[in-house]
Protein backbone atom coordinates (compact mmCIF):
# COMPACT_ATOMS: atom_id res chain seq x y z
CA UNK A 1 0.00 0.00 0.00
CA UNK A 2 1.29 3.42 -0.87
CA UNK A 3 2.23 5.84 1.82
CA UNK A 4 -0.36 8.57 2.50
CA UNK A 5 0.64 12.17 1.73
CA UNK A 6 -0.19 13.22 5.23
CA UNK A 7 -0.47 11.06 8.29
CA UNK A 8 -1.51 12.69 11.54
CA UNK A 9 -1.03 10.39 14.51
CA UNK A 10 -2.22 11.00 18.03
CA UNK A 11 -1.93 14.78 17.71
CA UNK A 12 -2.39 16.12 21.21
CA UNK A 13 -2.19 19.76 22.22
CA UNK A 14 -2.05 20.67 25.86
CA UNK A 15 -2.28 24.19 27.23
CA UNK A 16 -0.45 24.66 30.47
CA UNK A 17 -2.25 27.38 32.31
CA UNK A 18 -2.07 28.47 35.91
CA UNK A 19 -5.02 26.29 36.87
CA UNK A 20 -3.43 23.20 35.39
CA UNK A 21 -3.22 21.45 32.05
CA UNK A 22 -5.95 21.87 29.51
CA UNK A 23 -6.09 19.32 26.72
CA UNK A 24 -7.51 21.07 23.70
CA UNK A 25 -6.66 18.32 21.22
CA UNK A 26 -6.75 14.74 22.35
CA UNK A 27 -5.21 12.10 20.13
CA UNK A 28 -6.41 13.47 16.79
CA UNK A 29 -5.59 10.91 14.12
CA UNK A 30 -6.34 10.93 10.43
CA UNK A 31 -4.62 10.51 7.11
CA UNK A 32 -4.87 11.94 3.67
CA UNK A 33 -3.70 10.53 0.37
CA UNK A 34 -2.57 12.45 -2.68
CA UNK A 35 -5.37 14.31 -4.44
CA UNK A 36 -7.85 13.56 -1.70
CA UNK A 37 -10.22 16.14 -0.22
CA UNK A 38 -10.71 15.77 3.49
CA UNK A 39 -13.21 17.72 5.52
CA UNK A 40 -12.83 18.49 9.19
CA UNK A 41 -16.14 19.46 10.76
CA UNK A 42 -17.23 20.31 14.25
CA UNK A 43 -18.82 23.09 16.19
CA UNK A 44 -17.00 26.20 17.38
CA UNK A 45 -14.35 25.29 19.90
CA UNK A 46 -14.16 21.67 18.76
CA UNK A 47 -10.50 22.14 17.89
CA UNK A 48 -10.67 22.48 14.12
CA UNK A 49 -8.43 25.49 13.86
CA UNK A 50 -6.24 24.17 16.68
CA UNK A 51 -5.67 21.05 14.61
CA UNK A 52 -4.59 23.10 11.59
CA UNK A 53 -2.29 25.31 13.64
CA UNK A 54 -0.81 22.49 15.73
CA UNK A 55 -0.08 20.41 12.65
CA UNK A 56 1.80 23.18 10.94
CA UNK A 57 3.66 24.45 13.99
CA UNK A 58 1.90 27.79 13.68
CA UNK A 59 0.38 27.62 17.15
CA UNK A 60 1.91 30.52 19.04
CA UNK A 61 0.32 30.34 22.43
CA UNK A 62 2.71 30.50 25.35
CA UNK A 63 2.46 27.31 27.39
CA UNK A 64 1.07 25.18 24.56
CA UNK A 65 2.60 21.77 24.09
CA UNK A 66 2.03 19.71 20.96
CA UNK A 67 2.78 16.00 20.84
CA UNK A 68 2.16 13.14 18.43
CA UNK A 69 3.32 12.80 14.84
CA UNK A 70 2.50 14.74 11.70
CA UNK A 71 4.09 12.98 8.77
CA UNK A 72 4.17 14.85 5.49
CA UNK A 73 5.67 12.47 2.91
CA UNK A 74 7.27 10.66 5.80
CA UNK A 75 8.82 13.73 7.45
CA UNK A 76 7.56 14.48 10.94
CA UNK A 77 6.75 18.18 11.04
CA UNK A 78 6.72 18.16 14.82
CA UNK A 79 10.35 17.03 14.93
CA UNK A 80 11.70 19.55 12.43
CA UNK A 81 13.61 22.66 13.39
CA UNK A 82 11.67 25.90 12.99
CA UNK A 83 13.81 26.94 10.08
CA UNK A 84 13.01 23.72 8.24
CA UNK A 85 9.30 24.03 8.97
CA UNK A 86 9.41 27.48 7.39
CA UNK A 87 10.87 25.97 4.25
CA UNK A 88 7.85 23.68 3.95
CA UNK A 89 5.16 26.22 4.78
CA UNK A 90 4.09 28.03 1.67
CA UNK A 91 6.14 25.71 -0.52
CA UNK A 92 4.56 22.32 0.16
CA UNK A 93 1.67 23.32 2.41
CA UNK A 94 -0.53 26.22 1.42
CA UNK A 95 -2.87 27.73 3.95
CA UNK A 96 -5.98 29.86 3.73
CA UNK A 97 -7.42 31.46 6.81
CA UNK A 98 -10.85 32.54 7.89
CA UNK A 99 -11.03 36.21 7.28
CA UNK A 100 -10.08 37.36 3.80
CA UNK A 101 -10.67 40.97 4.78
CA UNK A 102 -7.74 40.85 7.16
CA UNK A 103 -5.59 38.23 5.50
CA UNK A 104 -3.78 40.68 3.25
CA UNK A 105 -1.25 43.31 4.19
CA UNK A 106 -2.94 46.70 3.67
CA UNK A 107 0.40 48.34 2.90
CA UNK A 108 1.44 46.14 -0.02
CA UNK A 109 -0.09 45.64 -3.46
CA UNK A 110 -1.56 42.18 -3.96
CA UNK A 111 0.91 41.47 -6.75
CA UNK A 112 3.80 42.29 -4.43
CA UNK A 113 2.39 39.98 -1.77
CA UNK A 114 2.07 37.05 -4.15
CA UNK A 115 5.52 37.75 -5.61
CA UNK A 116 6.92 37.76 -2.12
CA UNK A 117 5.40 34.34 -1.43
CA UNK A 118 7.07 33.01 -4.59
CA UNK A 119 10.44 34.61 -3.93
CA UNK A 120 10.50 33.31 -0.38
CA UNK A 121 10.78 29.77 -1.65
CA UNK A 122 12.15 30.02 -5.15
CA UNK A 123 15.08 31.83 -6.67
CA UNK A 124 13.40 33.79 -9.40
CA UNK A 125 13.75 37.37 -10.57
CA UNK A 126 11.33 40.05 -9.44
CA UNK A 127 9.95 40.35 -12.92
CA UNK A 128 9.37 36.62 -13.26
CA UNK A 129 7.71 36.46 -9.83
CA UNK A 130 5.45 39.32 -10.81
CA UNK A 131 4.49 37.61 -14.05
CA UNK A 132 3.71 34.43 -12.18
CA UNK A 133 1.66 36.42 -9.68
CA UNK A 134 -0.41 37.87 -12.52
CA UNK A 135 -0.93 34.41 -13.97
CA UNK A 136 -2.05 33.14 -10.58
CA UNK A 137 -4.53 35.99 -10.29
CA UNK A 138 -5.84 34.97 -13.67
CA UNK A 139 -6.09 31.38 -12.51
CA UNK A 140 -8.20 32.36 -9.50
CA UNK A 141 -10.41 34.28 -11.91
CA UNK A 142 -9.80 37.78 -10.68
CA UNK A 143 -11.14 40.24 -13.24
CA UNK A 144 -8.35 42.08 -15.11
CA UNK A 145 -5.50 40.37 -13.24
CA UNK A 146 -2.69 42.44 -14.74
CA UNK A 147 -4.24 45.62 -13.39
CA UNK A 148 -5.46 44.16 -10.09
CA UNK A 149 -1.92 43.07 -9.29
CA UNK A 150 -1.11 46.74 -8.76
CA UNK A 151 -4.07 47.27 -6.45
CA UNK A 152 -3.91 47.55 -2.70
CA UNK A 153 -6.20 45.10 -0.88
CA UNK A 154 -8.67 47.77 0.25
CA UNK A 155 -9.70 48.30 -3.36
CA UNK A 156 -10.88 44.70 -3.68
CA UNK A 157 -14.10 43.14 -2.43
CA UNK A 158 -14.14 40.35 0.15
CA UNK A 159 -14.55 37.64 -2.45
CA UNK A 160 -11.80 39.09 -4.60
CA UNK A 161 -9.49 39.28 -1.62
CA UNK A 162 -10.14 35.67 -0.79
CA UNK A 163 -9.19 34.83 -4.38
CA UNK A 164 -5.92 36.68 -3.86
CA UNK A 165 -5.33 34.74 -0.65
CA UNK A 166 -5.90 31.51 -2.56
CA UNK A 167 -3.45 32.67 -5.22
CA UNK A 168 -0.86 33.33 -2.51
CA UNK A 169 -1.42 29.91 -0.95
CA UNK A 170 -0.99 28.23 -4.34
CA UNK A 171 1.96 30.38 -5.44
CA UNK A 172 4.56 27.64 -5.00
CA UNK A 173 2.38 24.72 -6.10
CA UNK A 174 1.98 23.03 -2.73
CA UNK A 175 0.81 19.43 -2.66
CA UNK A 176 -1.46 20.14 0.28
CA UNK A 177 -3.83 23.01 0.87
CA UNK A 178 -5.31 23.64 4.29
CA UNK A 179 -8.35 25.90 4.11
CA UNK A 180 -9.64 26.97 7.50
CA UNK A 181 -13.21 28.27 7.15
CA UNK A 182 -12.30 29.94 3.85
CA UNK A 183 -15.82 31.19 3.26
CA UNK A 184 -17.10 32.17 6.68
CA UNK A 185 -16.84 35.91 6.19
CA UNK A 186 -18.33 35.88 2.71
CA UNK A 187 -21.92 36.06 1.54
CA UNK A 188 -23.63 32.90 0.35
CA UNK A 189 -23.19 33.25 -3.40
CA UNK A 190 -19.53 34.15 -3.00
CA UNK A 191 -19.10 31.22 -0.63
CA UNK A 192 -20.20 28.80 -3.31
CA UNK A 193 -17.93 30.46 -5.89
CA UNK A 194 -14.90 30.24 -3.65
CA UNK A 195 -15.49 26.60 -2.75
CA UNK A 196 -16.00 25.72 -6.41
CA UNK A 197 -12.79 27.54 -7.23
CA UNK A 198 -10.81 25.63 -4.62
CA UNK A 199 -12.35 22.39 -5.87
CA UNK A 200 -11.43 23.14 -9.48
CA UNK A 201 -7.88 24.24 -8.66
CA UNK A 202 -7.34 21.13 -6.57
CA UNK A 203 -8.55 18.94 -9.44
CA UNK A 204 -6.31 20.61 -11.99
CA UNK A 205 -3.24 20.47 -9.79
CA UNK A 206 -3.89 17.08 -8.23
CA UNK A 207 -3.60 18.80 -4.89
CA UNK A 208 -4.86 17.37 -1.60
CA UNK A 209 -7.11 19.66 0.39
CA UNK A 210 -8.11 19.80 4.02
CA UNK A 211 -11.23 21.92 4.32
CA UNK A 212 -12.18 23.02 7.78
CA UNK A 213 -15.72 24.23 8.26
CA UNK A 214 -18.77 24.09 10.45
CA UNK A 215 -20.97 24.20 7.37
CA UNK A 216 -22.07 20.63 6.68
CA UNK A 217 -23.94 21.53 3.52
CA UNK A 218 -20.84 23.11 2.05
CA UNK A 219 -18.81 20.10 3.07
CA UNK A 220 -21.16 17.58 1.52
CA UNK A 221 -20.49 18.87 -1.96
CA UNK A 222 -16.77 19.14 -1.49
CA UNK A 223 -15.07 16.43 0.51
CA UNK A 224 -14.35 12.78 -0.21
CA UNK A 225 -13.93 11.96 3.42
CA UNK A 226 -14.92 13.64 6.66
CA UNK A 227 -13.45 13.78 10.13
CA UNK A 228 -15.85 14.88 12.84
CA UNK A 229 -14.21 16.64 15.76
CA UNK A 230 -15.85 17.15 19.10
CA UNK A 231 -14.13 18.59 22.16
CA UNK A 232 -10.70 17.96 20.69
CA UNK A 233 -11.36 14.35 19.72
CA UNK A 234 -12.13 12.61 16.48
CA UNK A 235 -15.56 11.12 17.11
CA UNK A 236 -16.18 9.79 13.65
CA UNK A 237 -14.38 9.40 10.36
CA UNK A 238 -15.59 8.09 7.05
CA UNK A 239 -16.78 8.86 3.56
CA UNK A 240 -19.23 11.72 3.12
CA UNK A 241 -21.94 9.35 1.95
CA UNK A 242 -21.67 6.96 4.86
CA UNK A 243 -21.52 9.66 7.50
CA UNK A 244 -24.40 11.72 6.15
CA UNK A 245 -26.53 8.65 5.48
CA UNK A 246 -25.90 6.76 8.68
CA UNK A 247 -23.94 8.63 11.33
CA UNK A 248 -22.79 6.17 13.98
CA UNK A 249 -21.80 8.63 16.65
CA UNK A 250 -24.39 10.44 18.72
CA UNK A 251 -22.65 13.76 18.33
CA UNK A 252 -22.49 13.48 14.56
CA UNK A 253 -26.21 12.73 14.48
CA UNK A 254 -26.88 15.80 16.58
CA UNK A 255 -24.65 17.90 14.34
CA UNK A 256 -26.39 16.75 11.18
CA UNK A 257 -29.87 17.19 12.58
CA UNK A 258 -28.95 20.71 13.63
CA UNK A 259 -28.62 21.78 10.01
CA UNK A 260 -31.51 24.01 9.06
CA UNK A 261 -33.56 22.54 6.26
CA UNK A 262 -35.64 24.27 3.64
CA UNK A 263 -38.90 22.75 4.78
CA UNK A 264 -42.07 24.23 3.37
CA UNK A 265 -42.74 27.15 5.71
CA UNK A 266 -45.86 26.67 7.80
CA UNK A 267 -47.05 30.18 7.08
CA UNK A 268 -46.99 29.84 3.33
CA UNK A 269 -50.38 30.69 1.97
CA UNK A 270 -51.05 32.40 5.27
CA UNK A 271 -54.33 33.29 6.89
CA UNK B 1 -48.57 37.43 -0.26
CA UNK B 2 -45.88 34.85 0.09
CA UNK B 3 -42.45 36.28 -0.16
CA UNK B 4 -39.58 33.91 -0.62
CA UNK B 5 -37.02 35.90 1.30
CA UNK B 6 -36.20 32.78 3.25
CA UNK B 7 -34.77 31.07 0.21
CA UNK B 8 -31.26 32.33 0.60
CA UNK B 9 -30.74 35.07 3.06
CA UNK B 10 -31.84 33.48 6.27
CA UNK B 11 -29.11 30.89 5.90
CA UNK B 12 -26.34 33.38 5.83
CA UNK B 13 -24.44 32.52 8.95
CA UNK B 14 -21.86 35.19 9.23
CA UNK B 15 -22.30 38.58 7.64
CA UNK B 16 -19.02 40.02 6.43
CA UNK B 17 -17.19 41.33 9.42
CA UNK B 18 -16.57 45.07 9.35
CA UNK B 19 -13.10 45.94 8.29
CA UNK B 20 -11.04 47.12 11.23
CA UNK B 21 -9.49 50.56 10.92
CA UNK B 22 -6.19 50.39 9.21
CA UNK B 23 -3.43 52.71 10.25
CA UNK B 24 -1.48 52.47 7.08
CA UNK B 25 0.30 55.48 5.66
CA UNK B 26 -1.61 56.87 2.68
CA UNK B 27 0.17 57.49 -0.58
CA UNK B 28 2.51 60.47 -0.43
CA UNK B 29 0.50 62.77 -2.65
CA UNK B 30 -2.70 62.11 -0.74
CA UNK B 31 -1.02 62.79 2.58
CA UNK B 32 0.29 66.16 1.43
CA UNK B 33 -3.03 67.15 -0.12
CA UNK B 34 -4.94 66.39 3.06
CA UNK B 35 -2.36 68.27 5.15
CA UNK B 36 -2.68 71.36 3.01
CA UNK B 37 -6.48 71.19 3.28
CA UNK B 38 -6.26 71.58 7.06
CA UNK B 39 -5.39 75.20 7.97
CA UNK B 40 -3.66 74.38 11.26
CA UNK B 41 -1.62 71.63 9.71
CA UNK B 42 -0.77 73.89 6.79
CA UNK B 43 0.47 76.58 9.20
CA UNK B 44 2.63 73.98 10.92
CA UNK B 45 3.92 72.71 7.60
CA UNK B 46 4.83 76.22 6.46
CA UNK B 47 6.63 77.09 9.70
CA UNK B 48 8.58 73.84 9.80
CA UNK B 49 9.50 74.03 6.12
CA UNK B 50 10.68 77.64 6.53
CA UNK B 51 12.68 76.79 9.64
CA UNK B 52 14.37 73.88 7.91
CA UNK B 53 15.08 75.92 4.78
CA UNK B 54 16.61 78.76 6.81
CA UNK B 55 18.66 76.22 8.76
CA UNK B 56 19.96 74.57 5.61
CA UNK B 57 20.66 77.80 3.71
CA UNK B 58 21.88 79.80 6.72
CA UNK B 59 25.39 80.64 5.44
CA UNK B 60 23.90 82.08 2.26
CA UNK B 61 21.10 83.95 3.99
CA UNK B 62 23.14 85.59 6.75
CA UNK B 63 24.35 89.02 5.55
CA UNK B 64 27.22 89.24 8.06
CA UNK B 65 29.69 87.01 9.84
CA UNK B 66 27.83 86.16 13.04
CA UNK B 67 31.05 86.08 15.04
CA UNK B 68 32.52 89.42 13.90
CA UNK B 69 32.44 91.88 16.76
CA UNK B 70 32.26 95.64 16.54
CA UNK B 71 32.55 97.32 19.91
CA UNK B 72 31.88 100.70 18.34
CA UNK B 73 28.40 99.61 17.32
CA UNK B 74 26.88 97.77 20.28
CA UNK B 75 23.11 97.50 20.93
CA UNK B 76 22.39 99.16 17.60
CA UNK B 77 18.71 99.47 16.74
CA UNK B 78 17.38 97.76 13.60
CA UNK B 79 18.66 99.40 10.40
CA UNK B 80 19.12 98.64 6.74
CA UNK B 81 22.61 97.37 7.57
CA UNK B 82 21.62 95.35 10.63
CA UNK B 83 18.01 94.18 10.22
CA UNK B 84 17.60 93.20 13.84
CA UNK B 85 20.26 95.51 15.24
CA UNK B 86 23.42 94.33 16.99
CA UNK B 87 24.07 92.55 20.27
CA UNK B 88 26.19 93.30 23.33
CA UNK B 89 29.39 92.71 21.32
CA UNK B 90 28.20 94.55 18.24
CA UNK B 91 27.57 91.33 16.28
CA UNK B 92 24.79 91.31 13.67
CA UNK B 93 21.73 89.91 15.47
CA UNK B 94 19.94 88.78 12.29
CA UNK B 95 22.93 86.74 11.13
CA UNK B 96 23.20 85.19 14.56
CA UNK B 97 19.53 84.27 14.55
CA UNK B 98 19.83 82.67 11.10
CA UNK B 99 22.91 80.66 11.99
CA UNK B 100 21.33 79.88 15.34
CA UNK B 101 18.51 78.26 13.41
CA UNK B 102 21.08 76.03 11.77
CA UNK B 103 22.40 74.83 15.11
CA UNK B 104 19.06 74.61 16.91
CA UNK B 105 16.83 73.16 14.19
CA UNK B 106 19.32 70.80 12.56
CA UNK B 107 20.53 69.46 15.91
CA UNK B 108 16.93 68.94 16.97
CA UNK B 109 16.20 67.04 13.76
CA UNK B 110 19.32 64.93 14.22
CA UNK B 111 18.29 64.10 17.78
CA UNK B 112 14.77 63.36 16.57
CA UNK B 113 16.09 60.98 13.92
CA UNK B 114 18.31 59.34 16.53
CA UNK B 115 15.57 58.68 19.07
CA UNK B 116 13.21 57.56 16.30
CA UNK B 117 15.70 55.03 14.95
CA UNK B 118 16.58 53.59 18.34
CA UNK B 119 12.94 53.63 19.42
CA UNK B 120 11.77 51.78 16.30
CA UNK B 121 14.52 49.17 16.42
CA UNK B 122 14.19 48.49 20.14
CA UNK B 123 10.40 48.70 20.15
CA UNK B 124 10.04 46.35 17.20
CA UNK B 125 12.46 43.85 18.71
CA UNK B 126 10.63 44.02 22.00
CA UNK B 127 7.17 43.76 20.52
CA UNK B 128 7.84 41.22 17.81
CA UNK B 129 10.30 38.86 19.45
CA UNK B 130 8.57 39.11 22.81
CA UNK B 131 9.35 36.71 25.63
CA UNK B 132 12.40 37.25 27.80
CA UNK B 133 13.88 39.91 25.52
CA UNK B 134 10.67 41.93 25.72
CA UNK B 135 10.58 41.61 29.51
CA UNK B 136 14.20 42.67 29.81
CA UNK B 137 13.92 45.67 27.49
CA UNK B 138 10.70 46.89 29.06
CA UNK B 139 12.06 46.64 32.61
CA UNK B 140 15.08 48.71 31.56
CA UNK B 141 12.74 51.25 29.98
CA UNK B 142 10.57 51.28 33.10
CA UNK B 143 13.61 51.83 35.27
CA UNK B 144 14.92 54.72 33.19
CA UNK B 145 11.48 56.28 32.88
CA UNK B 146 11.36 56.44 36.66
CA UNK B 147 13.83 59.35 36.47
CA UNK B 148 12.79 62.76 35.22
CA UNK B 149 14.21 62.77 31.68
CA UNK B 150 15.44 66.36 31.81
CA UNK B 151 17.40 65.63 34.97
CA UNK B 152 18.81 62.47 33.42
CA UNK B 153 19.89 64.34 30.31
CA UNK B 154 21.46 66.98 32.55
CA UNK B 155 23.43 64.39 34.48
CA UNK B 156 24.59 62.54 31.36
CA UNK B 157 25.80 65.77 29.75
CA UNK B 158 27.48 66.67 32.98
CA UNK B 159 29.37 63.40 32.93
CA UNK B 160 30.25 63.60 29.23
CA UNK B 161 31.15 67.28 29.49
CA UNK B 162 29.30 70.16 27.84
CA UNK B 163 29.24 70.57 24.08
CA UNK B 164 26.68 70.19 21.34
CA UNK B 165 27.61 66.61 20.40
CA UNK B 166 27.58 65.39 23.99
CA UNK B 167 24.29 67.14 24.61
CA UNK B 168 22.79 65.45 21.56
CA UNK B 169 24.08 62.06 22.68
CA UNK B 170 22.65 62.60 26.17
CA UNK B 171 19.27 63.61 24.79
CA UNK B 172 19.10 60.65 22.41
CA UNK B 173 20.09 58.38 25.28
CA UNK B 174 17.21 59.64 27.38
CA UNK B 175 14.38 60.33 24.96
CA UNK B 176 14.24 57.09 22.94
CA UNK B 177 12.48 55.40 25.85
CA UNK B 178 8.95 56.52 25.24
CA UNK B 179 9.29 55.84 21.51
CA UNK B 180 10.28 52.26 22.22
CA UNK B 181 7.16 51.94 24.33
CA UNK B 182 4.91 53.37 21.66
CA UNK B 183 6.40 51.26 18.87
CA UNK B 184 6.22 48.12 20.97
CA UNK B 185 2.53 48.66 21.65
CA UNK B 186 1.72 49.22 17.98
CA UNK B 187 3.79 46.21 16.91
CA UNK B 188 2.12 44.00 19.50
CA UNK B 189 -1.31 44.93 18.19
CA UNK B 190 -0.24 44.44 14.58
CA UNK B 191 1.40 41.09 15.32
CA UNK B 192 -1.97 39.55 16.06
CA UNK B 193 -3.50 40.60 12.77
CA UNK B 194 -4.53 37.87 10.35
CA UNK B 195 -2.22 38.92 7.56
CA UNK B 196 0.78 38.51 9.82
CA UNK B 197 -0.40 35.00 10.61
CA UNK B 198 -0.81 34.50 6.88
CA UNK B 199 2.73 35.66 6.21
CA UNK B 200 3.96 33.17 8.78
CA UNK B 201 1.96 30.41 7.09
CA UNK B 202 3.73 31.28 3.85
CA UNK B 203 7.05 30.54 5.50
CA UNK B 204 8.36 34.11 5.64
CA UNK B 205 11.19 34.79 8.05
CA UNK B 206 10.58 36.71 11.23
CA UNK B 207 12.79 39.57 10.11
CA UNK B 208 10.94 39.89 6.85
CA UNK B 209 7.56 39.84 8.58
CA UNK B 210 8.70 42.54 11.00
CA UNK B 211 10.18 44.84 8.37
CA UNK B 212 7.79 44.33 5.47
CA UNK B 213 4.49 43.45 7.07
CA UNK B 214 4.45 45.03 10.51
CA UNK B 215 6.54 48.21 10.34
CA UNK B 216 4.94 49.74 7.23
CA UNK B 217 1.60 49.41 8.94
CA UNK B 218 2.63 51.30 12.05
CA UNK B 219 4.74 54.15 10.61
CA UNK B 220 1.72 56.45 10.35
CA UNK B 221 1.05 56.96 14.05
CA UNK B 222 4.77 56.86 14.80
CA UNK B 223 5.37 59.66 12.34
CA UNK B 224 2.65 61.82 13.89
CA UNK B 225 3.97 61.33 17.41
CA UNK B 226 7.54 61.87 16.25
CA UNK B 227 6.64 65.26 14.78
CA UNK B 228 4.92 66.30 18.00
CA UNK B 229 7.92 65.18 20.01
CA UNK B 230 10.32 67.09 17.78
CA UNK B 231 8.77 70.30 19.06
CA UNK B 232 9.48 69.19 22.60
CA UNK B 233 13.03 68.20 21.70
CA UNK B 234 13.63 71.69 20.33
CA UNK B 235 12.48 73.19 23.64
CA UNK B 236 14.56 70.78 25.70
CA UNK B 237 17.64 71.40 23.57
CA UNK B 238 17.16 75.14 24.04
CA UNK B 239 16.67 74.70 27.78
CA UNK B 240 19.83 72.65 28.22
CA UNK B 241 21.78 75.08 26.04
CA UNK B 242 20.39 77.90 28.14
CA UNK B 243 21.91 76.15 31.14
CA UNK B 244 25.27 76.20 29.35
CA UNK B 245 25.49 72.54 28.39
CA UNK B 246 25.37 73.06 24.65
CA UNK B 247 27.45 75.02 22.18
CA UNK B 248 30.56 76.89 23.09
CA UNK B 249 30.65 80.59 22.27
CA UNK B 250 30.79 82.18 19.81
CA UNK B 251 28.69 79.60 17.93
CA UNK B 252 25.17 80.99 17.81
CA UNK B 253 22.36 78.79 19.12
CA UNK B 254 18.95 80.05 20.21
CA UNK B 255 19.05 78.63 23.73
CA UNK B 256 22.56 79.94 24.29
CA UNK B 257 21.64 83.35 22.85
CA UNK B 258 18.73 83.47 25.26
CA UNK B 259 21.13 82.79 28.09
CA UNK B 260 23.61 85.44 26.94
CA UNK B 261 20.88 88.01 26.43
CA UNK B 262 19.58 87.44 29.94
CA UNK B 263 22.34 89.63 31.40
CA UNK B 264 21.20 92.60 29.33
CA UNK B 265 17.50 92.05 29.89
CA UNK B 266 16.97 95.49 31.39
CA UNK B 267 18.90 97.49 28.77
CA UNK B 268 18.44 95.39 25.62
CA UNK B 269 15.44 93.05 26.04
CA UNK B 270 15.36 92.34 22.28
CA UNK B 271 18.42 90.08 22.71
CA UNK B 272 16.18 87.68 24.63
CA UNK B 273 13.00 88.37 22.75
CA UNK B 274 14.27 87.36 19.28
CA UNK B 275 15.58 83.90 20.16
CA UNK B 276 12.65 83.41 22.55
CA UNK B 277 10.13 84.06 19.81
CA UNK B 278 12.05 81.91 17.33
CA UNK B 279 12.09 78.93 19.69
CA UNK B 280 8.41 79.29 20.53
CA UNK B 281 7.32 79.68 16.91
CA UNK B 282 9.29 76.73 15.57
CA UNK B 283 8.17 74.51 18.46
CA UNK B 284 4.60 75.58 17.75
CA UNK B 285 5.12 74.73 14.09
CA UNK B 286 6.17 71.18 14.94
CA UNK B 287 3.21 70.81 17.29
CA UNK B 288 0.70 72.02 14.71
CA UNK B 289 2.18 69.79 12.04
CA UNK B 290 2.17 66.83 14.41
CA UNK B 291 -1.47 67.40 15.33
CA UNK B 292 -2.34 67.79 11.68
CA UNK B 293 -0.53 64.61 10.74
CA UNK B 294 -2.36 62.74 13.45
CA UNK B 295 -5.71 63.96 12.18
CA UNK B 296 -4.85 63.17 8.59
CA UNK B 297 -3.62 59.70 9.43
CA UNK B 298 -6.55 58.91 11.69
CA UNK B 299 -9.74 60.00 9.96
CA UNK B 300 -11.92 58.93 12.89
CA UNK B 301 -10.54 61.83 14.94
CA UNK B 302 -11.90 64.42 12.54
Amino acid sequence: MSQPLLQVDDLTTTLHVREGALRILDGVTFSLSGGERLGIVGESGAGKTMTALSMTRLLRIPGAEVSGRVLLDGTDLLQLRRRDVRRLLGARIGMIFQNPLNSLNPAMTVGAQISEAIRTHERVSRREAWERATRLLEEVQLPSPARSAHDYPHRLSGGMRQRVVIAMALACQPGLLIADEPTTALDVTTQAEIVDLIFALAEVRGMSVILITHDLALMAGFADRIVVLHRGRVVEEGSVRSIYASPRDGYTRALISSVARLAPPAWRGGP
Amino acid sequence: MSVDVSEGRSFQIDPAAPEPRSIVLPARGVLLRRLVADPTALAGLVIVTLAVLVALLAPWIAPHDPARQNVMNRYAPPSAEHWLGTDNLGRDEFSRMVLGARTSVLTTLAIGAGVLTIGIVVGTLSGYVGGILDGLIMRIVDLLLAFPPLLLALVVTGVLGPGLLNLAIAMIGVYWLSYARLVRGLVLAMRERDFVEGARALGLSGRRIATRHILPNVVGPILAVATLRTGQLLLILAALSFLGLGVRPPTPEWGAMLSEGQRYLASAPQLMIYPGIAIAVVALGFNLLGDGLRDVLDPTLR
